[in-house]
Formats: C-alpha cells, sequence, structure tokens
C-alpha cells in the first residue's frame, strides 16, 4: 500500500469530484429556508405577510390569555406497590421476530414500556440488542394498530367471535372439513402445547410458515445427517469464516448473536494480535459483506459453484466446473490448515448447494466445535412444500377453515394472488393480526392480538436454552393473545400464564436443583427472563451421510461459470427485514446500513453498469427504472451501489405494501413506499429462491430523489477515519504514527508546528478542571459492524423525532449518532494486490468499507461553544459538551462551526404537527417518549448529550448510597445497546474503569481521534479498523 | 330624494356603530362589572361584628364561602336576601331555596334587617377585596359541604354575542346601501345643490385619524395591556405564580396533620426520599388512617370514593415547574439533607397549600450559589472535598462542584 494514498469517500459523487457535491460541500446546511421562498425574487418576508401574521398573533394571543392555565396533578387512586412515580422499572422478557431472538430487558415509566435493553442473563444473546428489537417498542403504541377484534369488517366482542367460532369449528370438524392453522415456526413449548390440543380436538393440521424462507437449510440438514433441522452456530470458535452469501452479521438467522460471536474473534490489543479471517462470497454488498477481509462479487448464478468449488478445492472428488477465484483458492489453503476452528456458512436456500457446504464443514471437523446440530436453531423450522401444498388447497377451495396467526402470506408470498383466491373459497376464515394487513384485511375474522410487551409467552430459540415473555403494560386495547383465544377454543380456561406456569413445572422444573419449590424456580426464571439447562450445548459429531456427488450434479446443470444474462438478487434490509414492522417510523427512517438510503425501496446496481446505462446519481438524485422480471414490472429508483457484482440487481424485501398502517403507506391509498419483492421470488424445487436469472432493466426520464443521509456530512477531504492491515499492525506499535493520511503537522507563520500544541486558549492544565468525573467514550471501529442499533436506541432514549422522506432529502434528518459508512479505495486506481484483480477495473466496483458511528465528540476546546452568542452551548465540569435547549435562540452558528457536523437544528415543531404525522402526532404514539428528556420545541439546536440524564440517575444513586459510581453502572444507550461491544463509555478520572485501561493500553497503538490536528481535544476516541489481509 | 336617504342611511349607521361599540364593551367587561361597589374598609367591620361568627371568604363554615358571591348573585338579590333570607325562600327563588336545602342542618341564615343597603354594599366590597388574597391560616374547616352553585353566565354573553353579531350585521347591511347611493348620487353629480357637493368628498381622512392623540393611546394601551397579559400568563405556565393557593378538591389541612399530628412528610410524600417526584398521596395512602379515624367525615368522601372505585383525585397542581427543568426531590432531600420547609416553607402552618417560594431559575441559582455541600459522610464527595480544601479554605458549595452548569438541571 506504500506509496499510494488511500482515498476515503461517502458517495460515487464524492469520489469523482462531482461539481453538485463540491458546491454543496463546504455548506453545513444544503438549502435555504424553503418557508421563505414564497416571495420568490428575494426571499424576503413581504410586508403583508408581516402585517397578518402580526394580526393573527394578537387575535390568538388575546384568544388564549381568556384564562390563567390550572393544571391538575393526578396520583394513583391505588399505588402499586413496586411503582413508584419518576422510577424506572425493568421486566426481563422476549423479543423474537422470524429468527430475529433476542432476550430484552424492558424499561416501564409510571406502567409505559419506554425502553428495549439487551438482557445479559442470557447466554445466547449476551445483552445484545438488534436494530429491530430497538425499534419494537414503538410497535406498541402504533396507532393503526387493531383495538377490537372484528367481524367481517366490523367491530364486535370476544363473547359473539368465541361463540361464533366454536360454532363454525364443531360444523367444519364435524362434517370431516379440512381445518388449517397457519403459523410462524413456533419455537415457544408451551404455544406449541397450546396448539397440539386445538389440533387434537378439532382434527386440525398445523402448517408453519416463514416469511423468510430457510428451508434449503432444513432439507439439506435432513438429507445429510437425517435431521430436518438448524444447527446453532458459534463464530467465535471460528479462525476462519466464509460466508457464500450469508449476511450472518445482520438479516441471517440469529445474526444478533452471530454478531457478538464474530466480535469476540476480532478484538485486538498490543498483546492479543490475532483475528479471525473472513471471505465473502456475496451478489449485493450486504453488511456482512462489508465487514469481511476478502469480499468477492459473484452474480447468483455462481453462489452454487462457490460452494462446488471450495469442496474440490478442499480435497473433495466431484464432478462441477470450476470457477477461478484467487480468494476462494486462498480460502481452502486456509480453512484446511485450520480444521476444526473454520466455519462455512450459505445463505442460499438450495438445498442441493447447503448439502455441499454441510459436506465441507464435515470435512472440515467443524460439526461439534463451531456447529452444534444436537442444539438445534428452534426459531425456524419452515417448510416450503408444505406451505406450498396447503395453498393449492386453498385454491382449490378443499378447506374449511384456514385460521392465520401472526402470518401474512397475501403479502410475502410469490403465490399472494392464489392464496388472496382460496381465501375467498374457504367458509371460516380467521386471522390473528396485531394490525389490518394483506391477509387479515381479506378474512372473516380479525383477532386483535397483543403485542409481545402485553404477552405471557416462553421460548426456546435453542434447544436448553429457554426465554421468559411478561407483560410489561397491561393490554392497551380490547386485544387477546393467540394463545389464549385457542385455549378459549378448546373449553380451556383460557389462562395463558396458569398454563404457561403448568407446563414448566411438569417439564422444566425437574431440570434444574437449585431451587426446591416451583415458585422459587418460576420466580426466579421470570426476573432472569431465561432458564438454561446446565450443559445444554451438548456438541458432538453428526456422519455426514448426503450424497454429495448428486448435490453437486444437480449445482452443475443449475448454477453457470459465467452468465450473460443481467441477474437479480433479492435481499433483506437490517431495518424492515420481511415488512412486518414497516409501520415503525424509527425503522422507516434508519438509514440503511450500506446504502444510507432511508424511506426507500431501489435497484442496486454496479457502478460500471450505471455508467454503462447512463446513470449517474448525484446528491441522492436519480431515475427511475423499470425492471421487468418475467411478466411483472418492477419501477423503482436506481441506485448505484459500490460492491454490486456486476450484471446483477438487488432489490430488497419489506417495502410495497398494500394495506397497513399510515407510516407504512406513506400517507398514499394503493401502495406504501417502494415495491414488494416477494412478488420475484419463485419455487424452485420445493424451496424458495431468492433471485432471478434473467431480468431486464430499462431506464426511464422520471426523477427522483433517494432519501440518503450518506452525504449529508462530508469529510471536506479530511482523514477522518483510520485503518490498516492485521499484517502491518503486527510490526508497529502506534498506528497513528504510521496512517499516512494522518495529519501530524501544522504550517504556521511561525513555520511548521506539531499539531495538537496549538492552541486558542492557554490552557496547559485542561484535564485539571474534571475533578470529579471526566466522560469519555472509545468507539473499537473493529468491532463496529455497523448494524445500527445504536442508532435506533439513540432515538428510543432521547426522544429523536422523525422527520420523513422530504426532510431527510433536505439534509435534515435529526439523528444524534449517525454510522458514517466510508468506501476505500487506492488512490492510483490499481487494485489492491490481493484482490481479484479482474474485478477492481473501477475503483468503486468492489471498495473497502469502514463504519464509524459518528456523535457529538465532547470537544474540550469546543468550536461549537466558542461562537454560541447566549452562550446555549457550554462546557460542564465533567467534560460534557451542553446543549441547553431553553436559552438556544437558533442562530445556528454552532452548527456551522463544528467540524463533525453534528449538530441537529430543530426546522420544524415536530410535535403535534400534522405535516409530520408521526409518533409524535397522536397520544398514543407519545407514550413512547422518555419523560427525562426534553421534546424540543421549533427553532433550536440539539445534539448528543452523552445522555446526561442517565449520568445524572446514575450519579445520584451513587450519592444516595454514599458512594462512587462503580464502572459500568452509567452506560449510555448507544453502548448498552452495542451487540458486539464496539462503545465502551465511563469516567476517565477513574483509574479502575474500562474506558481508562482501554486508553492507557491503546494510547500508544490503535488509538486516534477524529480531527486531531485541529486540536479540539475530543471525549470521544476511536481504535483503528484492522483488516486481516 | 337619494339625497335624503344617503343622508338618513348615514345617520343610522353612525347609531348602530355606536350601539355596536357599546355592546362591545359592555360584552368585553362583562365580568368587570362589578367593580366598586363600597367601602371595603367599612366594609370588613361590618363583615366581623355581624357575618363572620358563621361566614368565611375562603371556606366554608357554618354558611357558604363568600369567594365570588357576586359572580354568582347579583347585588340586586343579596340585599333582600341578607335583609330578610326567609321572605326569599318564600317568594319561591330557586336559588334560595337549593342554598337552604344545602344548609338545611345550618338552618335559615338570620336576617340582618338593620343593615342598610350601603352596608350590604361595603360587606361585598370588602369580601370581594378579600377574595384576591390568600386564605388566613386561623379557625378550623366547619362541617357542613360547600355548595357548589354557580349562577351560568353564558346565556348573558350569548345574548350579548348575538347583538353584537346583530349589529354587525345591519352595519354592513347600511354601509352598501350608503356606497350604492353614493354611487348614484356621483353619476347624477350635475344635478346636486352646491351645498351638497360635499358629498362626493366626503372622504374619511385616516390620516387625522390615526394621527390623533386618542387614536394613538388606544393603540398603546392596548398593546401594553396585550403584553402585560402575555407576560403574566407566561410566568403562571413557568411557574411563577408565588403564593399560588388554589382551592383544592378537598380541604385538605398540612396544619393538622403535619403541625398538629406531625405525620412526618415522606409517611405521604414516598417519593421524596428515593426519586424524582415527592409524589401526592395515592388515596390508600389516606385511608391508612382515615378507615379507622374520622372515617364517617363527609370531607374525606371524595378520597372513600376514590379508594372505591379506583377514581383517582384530580389535584390541581400547586408547584408548576417547567418541562424544561429538571428536578428530583431524592438529590435535595435525602442527599443534601434539606429540610422540606426550606423550599415549601412553613407546610405545617399552612391550612391550604401554597406556593411559598418564587421557583424562579434565579432562586435556584442563588441557592445553589449559597448553600454549603453537605459532603461528610458521604463517599460521593471525599474526592471532591479533599481536591477543594487543596485550593480553597471555603466551605464547598454547590456552585465549586458544577451546581451552576446547564445539564445540571436542563436535557
Amino acid at each position: 500500500m506504500s506509496g499510494s494514498s488511500k482515498k476515503y469517500w461517502k458517495g460515487i459523487e464524492e469520489l469523482e469530484n462531482h461539481p453538485e457535491f463540491v458546491k454543496n460541500a463546504n455548506k453545513e446546511f444544503q438549502e435555504y429556508l424553503p418557508i421563505l421562498n414564497k416571495n420568490e425574487e428575494t426571499g424576503a418576508t413581504h410586508r403583508r405577510d408581516f402585517l397578518k401574521i402580526l394580526g393573527f398573533g394578537v387575535a390568538a394571543v388575546s384568544l388564549a390569555a381568556c384564562e390563567a392555565p390550572v393544571k391538575k396533578a393526578i396520583p394513583y387512586a391505588i399505588k402499586p406497590e413496586e411503582v413508584d412515580p419518576g422510577i424506572a422499572n425493568w421486566y426481563a422478557s422476549t423479543f423474537v421476530d422470524g429468527a430475529d431472538y433476542v432476550s430484552v430487558l424492558v424499561k416501564t415509566r409510571e406502567g409505559r414500556p419506554i425502553k428495549i435493553e439487551g438482557n445479559k442473563f442470557s447466554s445466547v444473546t449476551k445483552g445484545a440488542t438488534s436494530v429491530k428489537a430497538q425499534g419494537s417498542v414503538l410497535s406498541l403504541y402504533d396507532e393503526n394498530r387493531l383495538r377490537k377484534p372484528q367481524k367481517q369488517g366490523k367491530d364486535t366482542d370476544w363473547k359473539s367471535v368465541d361463540a361464533d367460532l366454536i360454532a363454525a369449528l364443531n360444523e367444519a370438524s364435524s362434517k370431516g372439513g379440512k381445518i388449517r392453522l397457519v403459523t410462524p415456526s413456533i419455537a415457544s413449548p408451551s404455544t406449541q402445547a397450546v396448539i397440539n390440543e386445538f389440533v387434537g380436538k378439532y382434527n386440525a393440521k398445523h402448517i408453519v410458515y416463514d416469511s423468510i424462507s430457510y428451508a434449503g437449510i432444513v432439507k439439506a440438514n435432513q438429507k445429510s445427517f437425517g435431521k430436518a433441522a438448524i444447527p446453532s452456530y458459534d463464530f467465535s470458535k471460528a479462525s476462519v469464516i466464509v460466508s457464500i452469501g450469508a449476511d450472518f452479521l445482520s438479516t441471517w438467522l440469529m445474526s444478533g448473536q452471530y454478531a457478538k460471536q464474530y466480535a469476540a474473534t476480532r478484538k485486538l490489543n498490543k498483546k492479543n494480535k490475532v483475528m479471525s479471517r473472513h471471505y465473502q462470497f456475496e451478489t449485493t454488498l450486504s453488511l456482512t459483506g462489508a465487514n469481511a477481509d476478502f469480499r468477492t462479487p459473484v452474480k447468483p448464478s455462481q453462489l452454487g459453484l462457490v460452494a462446488t468449488t471450495l469442496y474440490k478445492l478442499l480435497g473433495g472428488n466431484i464432478d462441477a466446473p470450476s470457477l477461478e477465484l484467487p480468494s476462494l483458492k486462498k480460502a481452502a489453503a486456509e480453512l484446511l490448515e485450520n480444521k476444526g476452528k473454520s466455519l462455512v456458512v450459505s445463505g442460499s436456500n438450495d438445498p442441493e448447494v447447503q448439502v455441499v457446504v454441510n459436506a465441507i464443514n464435515a470435512a472440515l471437523g467443524n460439526y461439534g466445535t463451531t456447529i452444534d446440530l444436537n442444539a438445534t436453531n428452534n426459531l425456524i423450522q419452515g417448510n416450503d412444500s408444505d406451505f406450498n401444498a396447503f395453498v393449492d388447497e386453498l385454491k382449490a377451495g378443499e378447506i374449511e377453515a384456514a385460521l392465520f396467526y401472526d402470518v401474512n402470506p397475501v403479502y410475502n408470498n410469490s403465490r399472494s394472488a392464489d392464496i388472496k383466491e382460496g381465501i375467498k373459497k374457504t367458509p371460516l376464515t380467521v386471522a390473528f393480526a396485531y394490525s389490518k394487513d394483506e391477509t387479515s384485511s381479506e378474512v372473516k375474522y380479525i383477532l386483535a392480538e397483543n403485542h409481545y410487551l402485553e404477552n405471557w409467552n416462553d421460548y426456546q430459540p435453542i434447544d436448553g436454552f429457554y426465554s421468559i415473555q411478561q407483560p410489561t403494560i397491561t393490554n392497551i386495547f380490547d386485544t387477546r393473545q393467540f394463545q389464549e383465544t385457542l385455549l378459549t377454543l378448546v373449553g380451556k380456561e383460557p389462562d395463558y400464564y396458569a398454563y404457561i406456569r403448568e407446563n414448566w413445572s411438569t417439564t422444566l422444573f425437574g431440570k434444574q436443583s437449585t431451587y426446591l419449590t416451583f415458585d422459587d424456580f418460576w420466580n426466579r426464571s421470570v426476573h432472569n427472563g431465561v432458564f438454561e439447562v446446565a450443559g445444554a450445548s451438548i456438541g458432538g459429531s453428526f456422519d455426514f451421510v448426503g450424497d454429495v456427488a448428486a448435490a453437486s450434479a444437480a449445482i452443475a446443470s443449475t448454477y453457470k461459470i459465467k452468465s450473460d444474462k443481467v441477474e437479480l438478487a433479492i435481499y433483506v434490509k437490517a431495518g424492515l427485514g420481511d415488512g412486518s414492522q414497516a409501520n415503525n417510523p424509527w425503522l422507516q427512517e434508519l438509514p440503511d446500513p450500506i446504502t444510507k438510503a432511508t424511506w426507500d425501496n431501489y435497484i442496486t446496481i454496479a457502478p460500471s453498469d450505471a455508467k454503462k446505462l447512463g446513470i449517474t446519481n448525484v446528491q441522492g438524485n436519480t431515475v427511475y427504472g423499470n425492471l421487468k422480471v418475467g411478466s411483472k414490472t418492477a419501477k423503482l429508483p436506481i441506485l448505484i451501489q459500490p460492491g454490486q457484482a456486476l450484471g446483477t440487481y438487488g432489490i430488497a424485501l419489506g417495502y410495497g405494501r398494500t394495506v397497513a398502517g399510515k407510516v407504512a403507506m406513506e400517507r398514499n391509498e394503493k401502495r406504501g413506499v417502494g415495491i414488494n419483492a416477494f412478488e420475484f421470488t419463485s419455487l424452485v424445487n420445493g424451496t424458495v429462491s431468492y433471485s432471478v436469472a434473467e431480468v431486464v432493466l430499462e431506464k426511464t426520464d422520471e426523477l427522483r430523489q433517494i432519501a440518503h443521509t450518506q452525504i449529508h456530512q462530508t469529510i471536506m477531504g479530511r482523514n477522518i477515519v483510520q485503518d490498516t492491515t492485521l499484517e502491518k499492525y503486527k510490526k508497529i506499535e502506534n498506528v497513528r504514527e504510521h496512517d499516512e493520511n494522518y495529519q501530524k503537522t501544522i504550517v504556521t507563520s511561525e513555520g511548521v508546528q506539531k499539531a495538537g500544541e496549538l492552541s486558542l486558549w492557554s490552557r496547559a492544565d485542561w484535564k485539571s478542571k474534571y475533578n470529579n468525573h471526566f466522560w469519555g467514550m472509545v468507539i473499537d471501529l473493529n468491532s463496529c459492524i455497523g448494524c445500527s442499533a445504536c442508532v435506533v436506541s439513540c432515538n428510543s432514549e432521547n426522544n429523536v423525532p422523525v422527520v420523513g422522506r422530504d426532510e431527510v432529502s433536505n439534509a435534515r434528518d435529526m439523528h444524534w449518532l449517525r454510522i458514517d459508512r466510508y468506501y476505500s479505495s487506492i488512490e492510483d486506481g490499481k487494485a489492491h494486490e490481493d484482490r481479484d484483480k479482474k474485478l477492481m477495473e473501477e475503483p468503486a466496483d468492489n471498495p473497502q468499507v469502514v463504519f464509524q458511528p459518528m456523535m457529538c465528540q465532547h470537544c474540550n476546546n469546543a468550536p461549537c461553544e466558542t461562537v454560541c452568542p447566549v452562550l446555549a452551548t457550554t462546557h460542564s465540569s465533567e467534560g460534557l459538551n451542553q446543549m441547553t435547549y431553553n436559552r438556544c435562540v437558533g442562530t445556528r452558528y454552532c452548527a456551522n462551526n463544528c467540524p463533525y457536523k453534528v449538530r441537529r437544528f430543530n426546522w420544524f415543531a415536530y410535535v403535534e404537527n400534522e405535516n409530520f404525522d408521526y409518533n409524535m402526532n397522536n397520544s398514543l404514539g407519545k407514550m413512547v417518549l422518555n419523560p427525562d428528556v426534553t421534546v424540543r420545541a421549533r427553532g433550536v439546536m440539539e445534539k448528543c448529550s452523552m445522555c446526561v440524564q442517565r449520568i445524572q440517575e446514575g450519579k445520584l444513586a451513587a450519592k444516595r448510597e454514599s458512594r462512587r459510581p462503580v464502572d459500568g453502572e452509567i452506560e449510555t444507550a448507544c453502548s448498552q445497546s452495542c451487540p458486539t461491544e464496539a462503545i465502551t463509555f465511563g469516567d476517565m478520572n477513574d483509574p479502575e474503569s474500562r474506558i481508562s485501561k482501554l486508553i492507557e493500553e491503546e494510547k500508544e497503538g490503535r488509538m486516534f481521534q477524529v480531527l486531531e490536528e485541529i486540536n479540539t481535544r475530543p471525549s470521544l476516541y476511536y481504535l483503528s479498523k484492522v483488516r486481516n489481509i | 330624494m337619494f339625497l335624503n336617504r344617503y343622508k338618513t342611511f348615514k345617520r343610522l349607521s353612525l347609531v348602530t356603530a355606536l350601539f355596536l361599540s357599546f355592546f362591545a364593551h359592555f360584552y368585553a367587561s362583562a365580568e368587570d362589572a362589578k367593580a366598586a361597589i363600597g367601602d371595603p374598609a367599612k366594609g370588613k367591620e361590618l363583615f366581623d361584628n355581624n357575618c363572620a361568627s358563621c361566614h368565611n371568604v375562603h371556606k366554608v363554615m357554618v354558611g357558604p364561602a363568600l369567594k365570588g358571591i357576586l359572580e354568582r348573585r347579583k347585588i340586586e338579590w343579596i340585599i333582600p336576601w341578607v335583609k330578610n333570607p326567609a321572605k326569599v325562600i318564600a317568594s319561591g327563588d330557586p336559588y334560595a331555596k337549593k342554598l337552604a336545602a344545602d344548609f338545611q342542618s345550618a338552618g335559615v341564615m338570620t336576617g340582618f334587617g338593620a343593615l342598610k343597603d350601603d352596608d350590604i354594599k361595603n360587606i361585598m366590597a370588602y369580601v370581594k377585596e378579600e377574595e384576591t388574597k390568600t386564605p388566613d391560616n386561623g379557625g378550623g374547616g366547619g362541617t357542613t359541604p360547600k355548595v357548589e352553585v354557580k349562577q351560568d353566565t353564558t346565556f348573558v354573553n350569548w345574548v350579548l354575542g348575538g347583538f353584537i353579531v346583530v349589529l354587525l350585521a345591519m352595519l354592513v347591511a347600511l354601509l352598501s346601501v350608503m356606497s350604492i347611493l353614493r354611487k348614484y348620487i356621483a353619476q347624477n353629480a350635475a344635478s346636486l345643490a352646491e351645498e351638497d357637493k360635499y358629498i362626493l368628498e366626503d372622504k374619511t381622512d385616516w390620516k387625522t385619524i390615526t394621527s390623533s392623540t386618542g387614536f394613538r393611546f388606544t393603540v398603546a394601551f392596548l398593546v401594553i395591556g396585550l403584553i402585560g397579559k402575555t407576560t403574566l400568563d407566561s410566568l403562571v405556565s413557568i411557574g411563577m405564580q408565588q403564593g399560588y393557593a388554589p382551592e383544592q378538591p378537598i380541604p385538605f389541612s398540612h396544619k393538622l396533620h403535619a403541625g398538629k399530628y406531625k405525620i412526618d412528610c415522606n409517611y405521604c410524600h414516598t417519593g421524596v426520599r428515593i426519586g424524582k417526584h415527592a409524589n401526592i398521596p395515592s388515596s390508600n395512602i389516606c385511608m391508612n388512617c382515615h378507615s379507622q379515624i374520622k372515617k364517617d367525615s363527609p370531607k374525606l368522601e371524595k378520597v372513600r370514593t376514590a379508594y372505591k372505585t379506583g377514581k383517582p383525585i384530580e389535584w390541581v397542581r400547586v408547584h408548576n415547574l417547567p418541562d424544561l427543568a429538571y428536578f428530583n426531590h431524592s438529590q435535595h432531600v435525602k442527599v443534601a439533607g434539606l429540610e422540606c420547609q426550606k423550599c415549601h416553607g412553613p407546610v405545617q402552618e399552612m391550612e391550604v397549600i401554597q406556593q411559598y417560594a418564587p421557583l424562579t431559575m434565579g432562586w435556584c441559582i442563588n441557592c445553589h450559589r449559597e448553600t454549603v455541600v453537605k459532603a461528610e459522610g458521604n463517599k460521593y464527595y471525599d474526592n471532591l472535598l479533599k481536591l477543594h480544601n487543596q485550593v480553597s479554605s471555603d466551605p464547598m458549595k454547590v456552585k465549586d462542584i458544577g451546581g451552576l452548569e446547564c445539564s445540571k438541571c436542563h436535557y
């Protein structure tokens, strides 16, 4: 790398220095206030407008002045013993959405859940949270959720529904009609028991349907080991990781758990300079690919051959064409060196590919070490062919009663039309649904379902690991959980809590010996949220009995070394997933970790392909394209995505809802945000395929601006991030000093000076004024995978408003914490020597990626503080850069002077404003607000406060108990939510704190500060990213 | 002919406008119509001698509290009532009958035939003056329930409003007729007599009007008035209402509970040492004692109802800190060891709770400047105290450890 400098860039326009980009680069605020543009010529307010406003103001004031406000103080009528107003209560519970399982702690204030955190008692998730889990608390207060059961679109009551359903089901079952209950995979033992009772009583059949299918893995394990299940993986034990299209850090299976394990293999320090090596072969640039040490873009039609070629390179004797990929050879060699300490995973849903992957892992001896097929993953059990058979029956009108629980196949299945048709032919159709969706709006009875935070339930995500879901709020509306309805239907007491307890006392109480009475055992389990059977992870190897030859023959016939066709890859996004939380504005506004786009669905395309089509993306401005997939056409904006495999396009799932809440529908009656890509999935050999072999994209002239945040805060050519290679890191101590881009000196009128020694202030002893605490944060870029859980966590903790697509386009997003995603490439355009050379014709075609969480740096020489004319932003004696909203008059000088571009201005009132019709515009949605944080008014500046409310709370707790705060007791929202422990927060004045030790250790190692040369002296430190190349 | 009609209409519209302004004024000042009814000083003497044994301005004693009586009743009603209540009741007056029924246990009020009309007006003037003051702390509470009878003034307002609307409509109609007539006259200007020509030049001279002292004074008065009112209201909204002692749904006496019986504040205000809010006690806390003591007291009816139905009592909030200020009771009470009285005043002497401190930022800051941190015995402060004593011989005050910083209270 020496001799050529590295260039970091956030978007193609920055790489190419597009004039439009250069024009905007120097502006903190990209546009003038549009409200002033009414007077076209001058942009000034008209005299008459002034008089009108004055007149209105006088009238409004005199009206409002009629009565002095009387505020009421309403105490509890009877105060619950455990609730004290103003003091939070925490309850352990469980979040499950598809394969996304998180053992959570729910913070409730005055009986309202307001925040989700990870539960450290769980040895599965170990305190990690995910984007969806963080956002789920807002879904509880979804204005569009169902409030009552409905019969044929009209509100009704539970009593009559129960009577109707019991009568109808009895009739159907007595004449031997087919009764089908469709649910997602049931990982809950008690729910399964309830379903079994229902199935037994009415002679029904239970169909398992997963919206995102993993049936290929289940089938392959059946073929390879005779066990139709998904194993549990342990990435922490793997030194070499090869992923063939599996986005295991973000969306594939239990990604939260895998991310934690993965990050554990990449923790570096002076003594431990060893890390895992990660190879990724994939089509669209995924979060996992972005973190890989070696990433190779491949077309979907090549993916199967990656597996077979790898198998051959490992010495397997099969007959299949080989892909000539240098990285594959390198991977194979390293896998052989790390037998039993490696892991190969594949995101393919083709059982044949998975059989070959199983064969590879078996040959490498990974079963029993990194893969455990005894501790199966129960979150996914779906079988695509079963469901397909059900759709056939449904379409033929053979079914007497169809019950859908927590599934939405009319939206997220390729046979949507058939299901819709079948539902019409079925005499009794029932949906247990949280809100009206594509499926529930078609059925006769909609049974309003609880939110998970209102439910009792139990889960067994992995064999031997149990998890409890407990209600944190009483039912807000007249809803009832599925299990209680089923109990009613089978004629039992609808007390599911008692049912779970009964179930646990017979099945689990005996599996432990710590507690002598069941009540003790139960209470402890509910308190901890989890119960883990001792020695649950059994391990043990399995004999591979699959037929690799047959599998590779099948692969050889369907996959190609080279395809001239342009292919489509359908992928899952971290925020929206399968689209069930599409009505959650936090998740819609969350910038996608890779594209940084919000509120949109788009076609991703490789930069070289875009050039051929004549497409540019400048400041998000692009054109629509018509993508022809078979007989269907998708009209979507085109987004240039570096890293996308040449000759392929990508579309995300989870968009294009047609019946959903108003956020998902974006005030459009017919179709919500984007296009439904589930329409383009198809059933191939009994499993759902997420790629299309041939598509045609036609560019249109219709313009579209994608609201993405990636180019909002430009780096102005400065060196913001630092990364190095493991090889180099092993040789050197101080990464910063060896970074050729690091600016050490500054030329002044008095000659060349060391950057850190220049200051406007003579504060040699600046640290001495912090004699109590000195709060700081260290962010390890080598651990940060860019998952964005911290961003949603910050929004939730700090009442950050949602501003909507238009305002994000205007660069007025309000996120206090953003994750900057930098692409990097070598300036001279030459490929990195270890990369696949032929793919590197264009620097943007397969760049390296660095993620950098960026928030207020709490500078100790803060540029913002010196320019505020009203002292609204000041420095505290604990090192915090304070922002006082009630003092701010909105000059925005601070934001203009902030080199980190982390200040956010309230251009509008986002509360009680119909133009921002999100959670802060209705009384239900406002219940999620954190009562300890001010809701900001229009015209004030805001920014990261380092969760000062948590600091104050923690300090007070210590003072009350006459002690100093214990390290780790006070955590910021971001550091607490981080699944990879990339963020360390603490008191830098406490020599025993983790942060002090970390800084001491890394001071001459990987530590750097952003823009150190301008001597702002931030309280935030970063640790360089190290690539294992 | 048109000329004459024009003149008539002009006169008519002037009269209408006059009426309109009169009604509008009356409408606006309907609330203040009872001002300056008599001499309060004379009234006080009369009140103390004749009325005080049964009435109090703020509290229900034997008879109803007199606060707001002038809003409930007209003076024309009050005078005959005071002179001879039995007669008014006998006359079938509904209000009088209701009053008699509500205060049945006290019997009919004694008549004061000896008082002159002016004496009664003076008493009322005293009552009116007293209304605006905070209640004194003397005297115990009576046992009879307070009647909440309030005459509906909305009807009068509606009538007045209706008049204004009708007059406005008339004015508009008249003006438009005038304008039509004037246009017609202008078309036939030639036939106009010389002395009537002025009509064509008759234009309202806005300049003279706007530059007149009267106009300027009126505008200035309105603007200043509005600004004043807005300022006062915003002060209320941010809690600057020192001495605020609103009437509460239950006549709870801190003087009795905290003063006489010396119940610890923390017994009812359970959050005061552990959390942000001191907490207004829930009805089950009241019922801890009142299920035994005074269990049939009619004053406690609302508490019993709340306890039974689970529908809480809606107290009027006295201390209104603005939302942008964070205040935590436990920091001040538990950690700093402050007495409640430091901010809440002599609560143990208050019959009705009132806002004692101004609760302004200046007041908070001032205390933080002067107060010495209670650091002894609290290990949190050990190192801070050591460092402070190294550089200063003054005791460590709140301001020395960041007590004046913005983010201590605003976030």
